[in-house]
This record gives structure tokens, C-alpha cells and sequence, in this order.
């Protein structure tokens, strides 16, 4: 269980303005679920997200990720096993010279014993259609397969959350439909269904979810069904957010 | 400014590991010279970016000639530079490329190198900054850098227009904008559009291309698929198939008809902005948007 509560973050400016990117947000984000997070450029969505895995820490407010605090040193490599981040330029966090070692990264630094990292490493290359490239170099890659990557090499290490900032938004059509449908299998899948955080800016994206936050000025402005939340038409496009056609034409 | 930009059978190729080649443009011909909106799209790897850095000489055909104003740009006599005033590119994410202490300085960085006078630099600052929807007053003296990304993308954008090329080519402007940004971004290709400045667009964005553009290339497998008025691509599904797009759902709306915009014409603030946009689109594709 993700536990927030009255989570602030501020960027402080020259050592004198500061500026508040989350503002009190309090949330319960419960395993097996799948959230979509929407809201305007410069809403707090990113900072959000880097607040789970304690790339970012809480000016005030604590984030639990099953019970670990992300204000404790000693807990971060644990929390960074649990939560995965897959952020919108794979060219940011892919570090390796081919597909296999990239893969094998994760596992490498998490001390997985030779013949186990062979296995997982195998596993991966299958699951996200790879299998092909496995000694190409990362960066022969195409947009789509840079972020199957990034997912795979993420996945090898079995995070129980998943948290994905705008991962498609740099894709063709047709990436974009393969790596929403790899997300949707690595949420409903038997054997280690993973609970996912998928910030989007596409509103088609965030209809497939179980459940819809709208980000607004660093706080959550709407948490419900997206269906729901896309009824509310006249107040999201108060705010710049555009529902799907069909709930404007309602 | 009148130009004619040429690619006459432009042939490029990557080389892979082990010297495995890999083909990226396939004799490529294409003709640019009106002051019009031209979309480029197709799917990852159909080489459009590989394309668009041909049109500067940012990269060298491997065969085929490309052409400014009729004189081939790898010709010994021609300025690759003297080009590159004419031609501006913005590629993605071009607020990467900001570095100066000051949004002024910044707009100001290309201008000054042509050795502009003072107050002509200012002049042409002070255009492209309101032609990218940034108030002068306000932003000139801040730092780029602690500008909001939005903030930061246009003012990158400027930089490029303050060199008031003959053509402005993105490189996926609209990635990661949200519907805000999208529509800022769409003033800024009719405030260009208006001031006879060529626009040439990447980009995955088929709604965008409904709206603004008035030509559409489809790149595949570095050959033309097609090449013609947008209105022709998204009534011809096997051509949508074979681009790997999906038609837009407001393209949807209009072909089927339903007229969305009966009964919405008196709505208020954000849902006259969608109509506007709708209508735009049914303008530029000759599609029924009557009450």
C-alpha cells in the first residue's frame, strides 16, 4: 500500500522565493489498483511521482510505500525495489551498451546470483519482444523499443508499484498502443500483477484506469472513476484539461 | 520570403554494428515552396527526423541533390550557414538548448551574431517574443531557466524565430504539452502562417494536423506514401492503415454528420474554445460543421 499524507514540496528559488509544487496532498493508493494521474503542465504531477520513490523528499508530510518511509536513508534501496519508475525519454535512463546489459543492470547492482540474472534476463527479452536485439546498441533502437526497454529493465526486478511519467507521449500511434497494452498485461497478469501510475497526457490513456487523480496547483483537485471524472467537463477545461470528445459532446 | 526547397532522389543510410547498413531514406523527391502548413507523418523510423536535418545540411545525402532556391546546398560555392538564418529548426525538446542568463539574451543570441544593429536586434527580440504569446515586460530580464516548461519551450522557439527565417521546422512540437499548450502552439503556426513564414511540423498528433495543416506527407520506410491536402489522407482508410494512424475522433464526429456543434453555439469560455477548434477543423477539411 502507498500511504501520502499531507505531502508538501517546495523549490526554493535563489535561497529566498520558494515556490510550492505539492500542497498538502494526502492519499491511499491500494495494492492491485490502476491510477491514471492527469492535470496541466506545471500541476505537480512529476514532482508527484518523484516523491514515491524518494528521488524527491517531502518538505512535510510523510510517503509510506508498504509501511517504509522515504525520509529513511536506510530504506531507499527497499523502496526502489518495490517502485519502479519509467520516465517520458527512454534516452534519460537507459545507461547500457546493449539491449542484455541494460536488462541485466538492476539485477547486477541488486547482487542476483549469474545463472538467476541469465533466466530473468531471457524472461524479459521474451516478454517485451526483444528477443531480437538482445547485443544491439540501446541507441539503434526506435522510440517504441527504447521504452519497451526501459519497461523491461525496470520489470526485471519485480517491482510490486509501477509509476510511468508521460511514457507514450513521444511515440507513434501504433508504440503508443503496444506499450499501453504491455502496462495493461503487467496490471492484470497472474504472476506478479504489478499496481501501475500512469501519468498521461493523452485523456484516452486514463480511461482504462480503475481510478482517476486530477492534479491542479499541487494539490488533487478530482480522485474518482475516470468516467466520472471526465463528466465534470466545464471544470476541467477551467483548469486546461481537455476530456475525450464524447463526454464534451454529451 | 519566397524559397524553393528541392530534395531530388535523396538517398540515406545509417551504419549499424558490424557495418550493417540500414537504409533511412530511399530516393526521396519532394518540392517545398509555398508559404503553407505542411504536416510530415508516419511511423517511428520512417525517417522523418533523418528528413527534416537534410533540409539544413545537418546531415549529407548519400545520393540525390537538395536544393535552396535552385543552387545545391553541398555545392562548393553554397553557405551551409547563410542557409541555417533561412531555415530555422526546432527540434524536440529545444528548451534543452537554452544557456543564456537571460531570456532577452537568448532571443538575442542569433541576431547578434548576424551583427544586426542594436535596435533592430531589440526589434526582432521583441516580435518573436509576441509571436510565441510572451509578454516583453515580463519576461525579457528572467531567467530562462526558471521559467515553467511551457514558458521555456516557447522561448526557445523564439530564439529560432528571431532570425525571421523563410521556413520554421518542428521536430514534434506538441509532445508532452498539455490541451493549453497545444492550443498555444497552434496561434503560433497562424501568427507565422499570417507573416508568410513557411511551417513544416513533425508530428503523431493527427487532431494537430486536421487543424493546421494545409499539406500532409506521409513518410514510410523513408519513401512518400502520400503527399496532398489532409481532407484526402483521413477519408482514405487503407492509406490510414498503411500510415498507421487512426483518424482523429473529432474528424469522426463531422464525417458522420452528428454535427457536433448544434445547440453548443451560445456555450461559454473553455467550450467555445473546442467549438473554434472544431470549426477550424471542418474548415480545413471541407467537412460540414453547420449548426
Amino acid at each position: 500500500m502507498i500511504q501520502i499524507e499531507n505531502l508538501s514540496f517546495t523549490y526554493s528559488d535563489e535561497g529566498t522565493v520558494s515556490r510550492t509544487i505539492l500542497d498538502n496532498v494526502s492519499l491511499t493508493i491500494k495494492p492491485g489498483e490502476a491510477v491514471a494521474i492527469m492535470g496541466p503542465n506545471g500541476s505537480g504531477k512529476t514532482t508527484f511521482a518523484r516523491c514515491l520513490n524518494g528521488l524527491l523528499l517531502p518538505a512535510s508530510g510523510t510517503v509510506l510505500i508498504d509501511g517504509l518511509d522515504t525520509r529513511d536513508q536506510a530504506q531507499l534501496p527497499e523502496i526502489r525495489r518495490k517502485i519502479g519508475m519509467v520516465f517520458q525519454n527512454p534516452d534519460n535512463q537507459i545507461v547500457s551498451a546493449t539491449v542484455e546489459r541494460e536488462i541485466a543492470f538492476g539485477l547486477e547492482n541488486l547482487g542476483v546470483p549469474c545463472a538467476e540474472m541469465h533466466e530473468i534476463v531471457d524472461n524479459m527479452l521474451t516478454e517485451f519482444n526483444l528477443q531480437h536485439y538482445r547485443l544491439h546498441a540501446p541507441h539503434y533502437l526506435s522510440g517504441g523499443e527504447k521504452q519497451r526497454l526501459a519497461l523491461a529493465a525496470v520489470m526485471a526486478m519485480r517491482p510490486r508499484y509501477l509509476a510511468l511519467d508521460e511514457p507514450t507521449s513521444l511515440l507513434d500511434p501504433k508504440s503508443r498502443a503496444d506499450i499501453l497494452h504491455i502496462i495493461k498485461q503487467l496490471h492484470c497478469r497472474q504472476n506478479h500483477p504489478v499496481t501501475t501510475l500512469l501519468i498521461t497526457q493523452f485523456p484516452d490513456e486514463a480511461l482504462h484506469a480503475d481510478r482517476l487523480l486530477v492534479f491542479h496547483n499541487g494539490r488533487i483537485l478530482m480522485d474518482d472513476a475516470p468516467a466520472r471524472v471526465f463528466s465534470r467537463v466545464d471544470e476541467l477545461l477551467a483548469i486546461g484539461l481537455e476530456p475525450p470528445l464524447e463526454f464534451v459532446l454529451k | 520570403m519566397d524559397f524553393t526547397l528541392e530534395l531530388k532522389q535523396v538517398t540515406f543510410k545509417y551504419t549499424g554494428i558490424g557495418g550493417s547498413e540500414h537504409s533511412v531514406l530511399d530516393h526521396l523527391n519532394l518540392r517545398f515552396d509555398q508559404q503553407e502548413c505542411t504536416a510530415i507523418i508516419g511511423p517511428s523510423g520512417s525517417g522523418k527526423t533523418t528528413l527534416i536535418q537534410h533540409f539544413t545540411g545537418l546531415l549529407k545525402p548519400i545520393s540525390g541533390q537538395v536544393l535552396f532556391n535552385g543552387r545545391d546546398i553541398w555545392g562548393k560555392q553554397f553557405s551551409r550557414k547563410d542557409l541555417r538564418r533561412h531555415i530555422g529548426l526546432v527540434f524536440q525538446f529545444p528548451e534543452a538548448q537554452l544557456f543564456e542568463e537571460t531570456v532577452f539574451k537568448d532571443i538575442a543570441f542569433a541576431p547578434q551574431k548576424q551583427e544586426l544593429p542594436a535596435e533592430q536586434v531589440t526589434g526582432r527580440v521583441k516580435e518573436a517574443m509576441a509571436a510565441v504569446g510572451l509578454e516583453y515586460t515580463v519576461f525579457a530580464e528572467r531567467s530562462p531557466f526558471k521559467l515553467s516548461e511551457g514558458e521555456k519551450r516557447r522561448t526557445a522557439i523564439a530564439g529560432v524565430l528571431a532570425m525571421e527565417p523563410a521556413l520554421v521546422v518542428f521536430d514534434e512540437p506538441t509532445a508532452g504539452l498539455d490541451a493549453d499548450g497545444i492550443h498555444r502552439f497552434s496561434m503560433i503556426v497562424d501568427t507565422l502562417v499570417q507573416k508568410k513564414t513557411a511551417v513544416i511540423f513533425i508530428t503523431h498528433n493527427m487532431e494537430f494536423v486536421a487543424q493546421v495543416a494545409r499539406r500532409v506527407i506521409v513518410l514510410k520506410k523513408g519513401q512518400v506514401l502520400f503527399d496532398g491536402k489532409p481532407c484526402d489522407l483521413f477519408t482514405n482508410p487503407s492509406l490510414i492503415e498503411q500510415a498507421e494512424v487512426q483518424i482523429p475522433p473529432v474528424v469522426h464526429y463531422l464525417s458522420s454528420g452528428k454535427s457536433p456543434l448544434a445547440g453548443n453555439i451560445n456555450a461559454h469560455n473553455g467550450r467555445q474554445k473546442i467549438w473554434r477548434r472544431i470549426e477550424k477543423i471542418a474548415r480545413n477539411l471541407n467537412l460540414e460543421a453547420s449548426e
